[in-house]
């Protein structure tokens, strides 16, 4: 029973916290480029304010257009509620594995990618074709780079994976730091971040998740946006939990539930930092090296699930 | 009383082609009546199939027909019952479906009877196939529903197109069955004759169970069509008219891995782990390569049969997984392995049916193969429309839809690779997983491409904009098939249980873990270890659903505002500014360039100039055609003897005599 209620109130954690995370990163971005900027928690009053709009559909969107935005937030929340971000050993962590987890990014974006195509615009198109390119790229690179640590484990169920490597005495395998790597570019792929896609533009030849998003207005603006928050931040927490597992609770008592969101908190803090800095000393990338990139995330998880079989077993 | 069943399915399809004959004259009475028999020879070969999953024993028989000295034996055991179940399954929905379909073939140029006729043939010699328990009734009945599906594929044969596909697929199922006789000739020689019985206990060795084993992989793997023998599959399905579409993709596929799956694991018995790696090579490469294919096709129905290549090929990644696995002494995860293979055979079964009923449903109501001609049918078709997308969704390997239970079980015995000895074996293992990965995610991208220009934005084409509601009859059997591929999706435990006994019959192991912890939970093999809760996840994106909806939902109804869409201040849109299918995959046909014949370019068309592109099969144009123009020029090299002359033919026949004189004293 307190599993059940610690799962509830963490998936709750998990979507409010997901806005103050994207703030965060963007304020830093600001300060690194002397700007003033917003304060972090700007996210949550652009989320108020487009919820209170009135909604104005395209005269061509048809019913898939307005069940999108609703499909894909509940299929991020969900996702949400299955990582664990303060504790492990949940019960909601036996409803999907890793595996699971990457089908209900692919569902997300499925339906994104479907809202993108239907009002009928070059743009919504174009954001469509492109998002389905990269992430088609990206997701064996994503999938071989947990399969590294799966077969470390022998298991693909987050919670264990994260309970064994926490437990055990810190050792450096080589085949994590590749997959950790591989893991960390596809993750600014997935989240559209520079130098793949940048959140910030509204250019035709430059965006790819704000072409698939151009029409919405109002509620279902403010969900789509949403949605993203929550994938930059699940992306943060996967990273965060699997390679740096130390501090995640182990137990539910509130002492361990306690450190271990001083711990998620401490190490999204560094991440946010990390991405900033990386967003700001990039430029973003021509469309067609993005392949380059994203098989060089390949290669990486490549070399790392080589390293594990030759080095460790 | 499952073989009692089964052999009522059978004649009831003989009977759906045979009876109506009297009355083809009255096109009401013929197709009621061999549909109505087609449907009930689908209810009795799926509770007949369903029995003898749960039977104690298989059931046996001899029939008092066939050579004198073999008569044709009829076994039904787990195996052939569950892909009896399947071809019943998709054969009911289809004798739903066709009334209504075939009404546009109606006072066409061929008469309908011939549609039924060889309807009925061609599913009766599959209903067959599965309880056939010698070799010369599974050949037999292998040639039975090859012949009958080809006049199927030939049907419209007016257009030389057709007759080509038709041409082809007739040869490479002539060599297909050749290589599967040649087999069964093997074990013949070993075992003490014919029936699969004496078959199974003959005792080869390693060489010539290997022989027989590369034999009956080409001979199965031809009728299903794995990379490189798939040629015949992207031409003689889309030809064919779309419910048989359906049953051939849909089932005969699934005939032939039912005889693969039967030769090897039956028959063969002893499995090398060679096989496996053969397996799993060809599988991945058709996994990977037909979904390639498919991104770049914009006629619908080809695109759909290129994809059964790619779940051909996934289901052969799960049988070559179960094979390494068998061969190295893990009977466990050999199951886990076949399971997933099995449980794809029936998921691809049901949605790709549903599939091809849909884009049999848009053919008929808009005329349209050519997916750039389509757009914004789901106005106009909004049932079907709901339909393909759980079909696109579950093809796509999505939760919590079945296309991905079975993705995901193939994933967990990829997994499994580490508790492999070799050091290269369990290292490419993995790598086959991220060809299975590579192919999901292409396999997404390429139904977004397909549905979102197929059902939304605007139409392109006047056909499109024109197109009308199908008959509830053609909704209904859509409907079937969508709520079955959710029904599979979430409660895999279920199926797990029953594919089980399969397991067990087959290689004497079970999963008894996947199922122990109650039908919430599928943990194929330790809850620690990995786990899916698939009727969880379906209740978890509804809740969250319903809370956004029920908190974020303003209170006050007020009729929602529209208005145009941004056209960037240029002024009204057109159809034609929107994406096209060929420009939706432009950035993808970039990325993988080499594994097409890409020739593209502009031409000039008289008014204007045209963008051409044109996509070829490496497989075609560098093995097909050279070995076409070889046989072609040694014909034409024989037929030098044949100058006509009639003193010469004499002379002929004067040697051969000698010859055959010579040979026999």
């Amino acid at each position: 029973m307190i599993g059940w209620l610690l799962a509830i109130s963490q998936a709750l954690l998990f979507l409010l916290a997901a806005p103050l995370m994207a703030g965060w990163v963007k304020w830093l971005k600001c300060r690194l480029q002397n700007r003033k900027g917003p304060p972090p928690w700007q996210p949550y009053r652009d989320l108020a304010k487009l919820f209170g709009k009135e909604v104005v559909l395209a005269e061509t969107a048809s019913p898939v257009f307005r069940v999108a935005p609703y499909m894909v937030f509940s299929v991020t929340a969900l996702a949400g509620s299955v990582v664990p971000l303060l504790t492990v050993g949940l019960p909601t962590s036996a409803i999907a594995d890793v595996i699971v987890l990457i089908g209900f990014f692919a569902l997300a974006r499925f339906f994104l990618a479907l809202a993108g195509m239907d009002v009928g615009t070059a743009f919504g198109g174009m954001g469509s074709s492109r998002e389905m390119t990269i992430s088609s790229l990206a997701e064996p690179a994503l999938l071989l780079a947990v399969f590294t640590l799966a077969m470390t484990v022998a298991s693909t169920n987050l919670s264990t994976v994260i309970a064994h490597l926490a437990t055990e005495p810190p050792q450096l395998y080589p085949s994590f730091i590749f997959a950790a790597l591989a893991m960390a570019l596809v993750a600014v792929a997935e989240t559209g971040r520079v130098p793949i896609d940048n959140p910030a533009t509204h250019l035709e030849l430059t965006m790819t998740h704000e072409a698939m998003i151009l029409e919405y207005s109002s509620r279902h603006l403010a969900l789509m946006e949403w949605a993203a928050m929550m994938k930059l931040l699940l992306y943060g927490v996967l990273l965060a939990n699997l390679f740096i597992p130390w501090g995640v609770g182990l137990t539910f008592t509130p002492a361990a539930v306690g450190w271990g969101l001083l711990a998620i908190t401490a190490k999204l803090f560094f991440l946010g930092i990390i991405l900033a800095v990386t967003e700001t000393s990039l430029a973003k990338m021509r469309l067609f090296r993005v392949p380059q990139y994203l098989s060089l995330a390949f290669i990486l998880s490549l070399i790392g699930l080589l390293s594990h079989v030759i080095l460790e077993r | 009383m499952a073989l009692h069943l089964a052999i009522l399915a059978v004649l009831a399809s003989l009977a759906s082609a045979l009876a109506p004959i009297p009355f083809h004259r009255s096109h009401r009475l013929l197709k009621g009546l061999a549909f109505l028999l087609l449907a009930i020879s689908g209810i009795a070969a799926v509770t007949g199939g369903f029995l003898a999953l749960f039977a104690e024993k298989p059931a046996e028989l001899l029939l008092p027909v066939g050579l004198p000295w073999l008569h044709c034996h009829l076994r039904l055991d787990p195996l052939a019952g569950f892909f009896l179940a399947i071809i019943g399954l998709i054969t009911l929905v289809v004798s739903l479906y066709g009334p209504t379909y075939v009404r546009e073939y109606q006072g066409g140029p061929q008469p309908l009877l011939v549609l039924t006729l060889f309807t009925g043939l061609f599913v009766g010699g599959m209903y067959l196939l599965v309880l056939a328990a010698d070799a010369f009734s599974f050949m037999a009945s292998w040639e039975i529903m090859s012949v009958s599906s080809y006049f199927l594929v030939a049907f419209q044969h007016q257009h030389a197109k057709n007759r080509a596909a038709a041409f082809l697929y007739l040869l490479m199922a002539q060599v297909g069955g050749l290589c599967i006789l040649l087999a069964y000739g093997v074990l013949a020689a070993f075992g003490d004759g014919f029936t699969f019985a004496a078959m199974a206990s003959a005792q080869l060795d390693s060489s010539w169970s290997t022989i027989a084993f590369l034999l009956a992989f080409v001979g199965f793997g031809m009728k299903a069509g794995v990379v490189p023998l798939h040629v015949w599959l992207p031409q003689a399905h889309p030809v064919a008219p779309s419910h048989i579409s359906a049953l051939m993709s849909g089932v005969m596929l699934k005939v032939a891995v039912y005889g693969f799956i039967r030769f090897t694991y039956f028959l063969l018995g002893d499995i090398l782990w060679q096989w496996g790696v053969l397996t799993l090579f060809i599988g991945s490469a058709s996994a990977l390569l037909g979904v390639l294919y498919a991104l770049m096709q914009h006629d619908l129905k080809r695109l759909l049969a290129y994809h059964s290549v790619e779940n051909i090929g996934i289901i052969y990644m799960g049988l070559g997984l179960s094979m390494i696995f068998a061969g190295s002494a893990l009977p466990g995860l050999a199951t886990l392995g076949l399971i997933a293979a099995l449980y794809h055979c029936l998921n691809h079964a049901v949605f790709k049916s549903l599939l091809f009923l849909g884009a049999g449903a848009i053919i008929h109501q808009s005329h349209e193969h050519d997916l750039e001609q389509m757009g914004g049918l789901i106005r106009r078709m909004p049932v079907t429309a709901v339909c393909f997308l759980v079909g696109c969704i579950s093809i796509s390997a999505l939760p919590p839809f079945n296309g991905f239970v079975s993705e995901w079980l193939t994933f967990q015995a990829a997994l499994q690779g580490s508790a492999l000895q070799g050091g290269v074996l369990s290292s490419l293992i993995p790598l086959a997983a991220a060809v299975l990965a590579l192919t999901g995610a292409l396999a997404a991208a390429c139904f977004v491409k397909v549905y979102g220009i197929a059902f939304l934005g605007l139409p392109r084409s006047r056909h499109a904009r024109k197109a009308r509601i199908p008959q509830p009859a053609m909704l209904t059997a859509q409907g079937i098939l969508a709520a079955l591929c959710l029904v599979l999706g979430i409660l895999p435990t279920w199926t797990v249980g029953v594919l089980n006994r399969i397991a067990r019959d087959l290689l004497g192991h079970g999963l008894p873990e996947a199922t122990a912890h109650g039908w919430l939970w599928l943990t194929p093999m330790d809850p620690r270890q990995a786990s899916y809760g698939a009727p969880l996840t379906l209740l978890g994106i509804g809740l969250a659903c319903l809370l956004a909806y029920l908190l974020l939902h303003p209170r006050k109804q007020t009729p929602i505002r529209t208005g145009a869409a941004w056209d960037c201040g240029f002024g009204p849109l057109s159809p034609r500014m929107q994406y096209t299918a060929t420009a939706f995959s432009m950035p993808l046909r970039r990325v993988f360039r080499p594994v097409w014949s890409v020739s593209e370019g502009l031409e000039d068309t008289g008014t204007g100039r045209a963008y051409r592109l044109k996509i070829g099969d490496w497989a075609w144009l560098k093995v097909y055609q050279p070995l076409g123009a070889l046989l072609l020029a040694a014909a034409r090299r024989v037929t030098l003897i044949q100058g006509g002359n009639i003193r010469a033919y004499l002379a002929y026949s004067f040697f051969t005599l000698l010859f055959l004189l010579w040979v026999i004293v």
